[in-house]
Formats: structure tokens, sequence, C-alpha cells
């Protein structure tokens, strides 16, 4: 069980709901596969640095979990299988980097907690 | 002529003394490099968008190498562009 992250744009043309199913996907292929998605973030609408298949602008998603290390193989044929998703990337993370996500959750949290108050 | 020693600078010129350069992963003990937030990229890339040369940032080998990993990461997902000018 390794802990990984991934990073993918969607197309902006999708409806909100095509863009949540897409997704949903995603996470239920790695619970079915019996990881654990620790953390997902939406950074919403983006603006790329370089046109990606003539699009400027796309929807940034980010999803850490922790799966066995067969089925990452599996779940990138899926990402290129997936005619929404332009660009994907899938890091390891090692304990340094865990670390910093569990650091930076925690700020992002923390923000969002300061707000409620 | 002036001869050599009559040239008076009005300041100390700064040949002799350069900037003792530091890694400052080592000295501020940061550990992993996010590929993900642009701003801190952003410092070790010159207007270009090309990745900056060791003797320029100070950094060492072991930094170096995941600074190029990181920067190429970002890159690969539109966060930092190939090749641009005026990035900063």
């Amino acid at each position: 069980m390794n802990n990984y992250e991934t990073v993918f744009i969607t197309t902006p043309v999708l409806s909100n709901d095509e863009y949540t199913r897409t997704v949903k996907k995603f996470t239920e292929l790695i619970e079915k596969a019996g990881g654990k998605v620790l953390h997902q973030e939406d950074w919403g609408i983006k603006q790329l640095a370089y046109p990606i298949q003539k699009k400027t602008t796309g929807f940034y998603t980010l999803l850490q979990f922790e799966v066995d290390t067969q089925f990452i193989r599996k779940f990138e044929v899926e990402f290129k299988r997936d005619e929404n998703i332009m660009r994907f990337l899938t890091t390891r993370l090692d304990k340094y980097a865990l670390a910093y996500a569990e650091q930076r959750r925690n700020k992002l949290s923390g923000k969002s907690k300061k707000a409620e108050v | 002529m002036a001869t050599q020693d009559e040239i008076k600078f009005l300041n100390a010129p700064k040949i002799g003394s350069n900037k003792k350069k530091y890694c400052r992963f080592k000295k501020s003990g940061i550990k992993y490099i996010d590929y993900k937030d642009p701003q801190f990229l952003l410092k070790f890339v010159n207007e270009q968008g090309k990745l900056l040369p060791r003797r320029l940032t100070g950094n060492s080998l072991k930094y170096q190498r995941k600074i190029s990993q990181a920067v190429k990461k970002a890159r690969h997902l539109a966060i930092l562009p190939y090749v641009t000018d005026l990035l900063k």
C-alpha cells in the first residue's frame, strides 16, 4: 500500500455534474481496488500556461490516495481511455512528501476554519 | 595619462568580495519541493521559463535535481510554461 497523488486536468467544456461524475468514477475505481482516497481537492477552472488540445483553460483536480502498486497501471490506462481528461500526472509520495501534503492540508483547512469562525 | 595609483574609485570595486553562496534548502531545512505551487518554482526559472543553473541559484546538487524534477512536472501539468517571454 503506497501513497500516491494524482493531479489531472479535465476539459472546461464539461457541465458541472459531468465533471463530478468523472471525478467520482476515479474515486470509485480506487475504492474498488481496495485503496482509500485520503484527500480530494478541486482547484476549479484555471488558466493553462500553454494551450492543450486547443483549449486554454481546464478543471484541475488533485486526488491523494493509498492503494497497492499493481493497481496504478490499470488506473493510468483508465485515465488514457477517458477523453474528458486532457492531462494527468501520478506521483508517489515518500515520507517527506506525505508530511508536506499533511501540513498543506492543515494550512488549507485552517484557513477555511478561520473563515468560519 | 593618469597612472594606476592615481585612479581613485568613488566606492571600493566589488570584484574581490562575492557573497558566500549557500543552499537555501539545507539552511531552512526544506525537504520536499512541491511541483504544484508556481510562486516558489518561479524563483528558479528565468524570464524565458528556463531553469537557472546551480551557480546562480546556489543550490546544492541534490536539491537542484529535485527542483528540476519539480519544474518539469509543473510544465507537464501546464502550471509552468515550457517557453515564454516576460514570465516574471
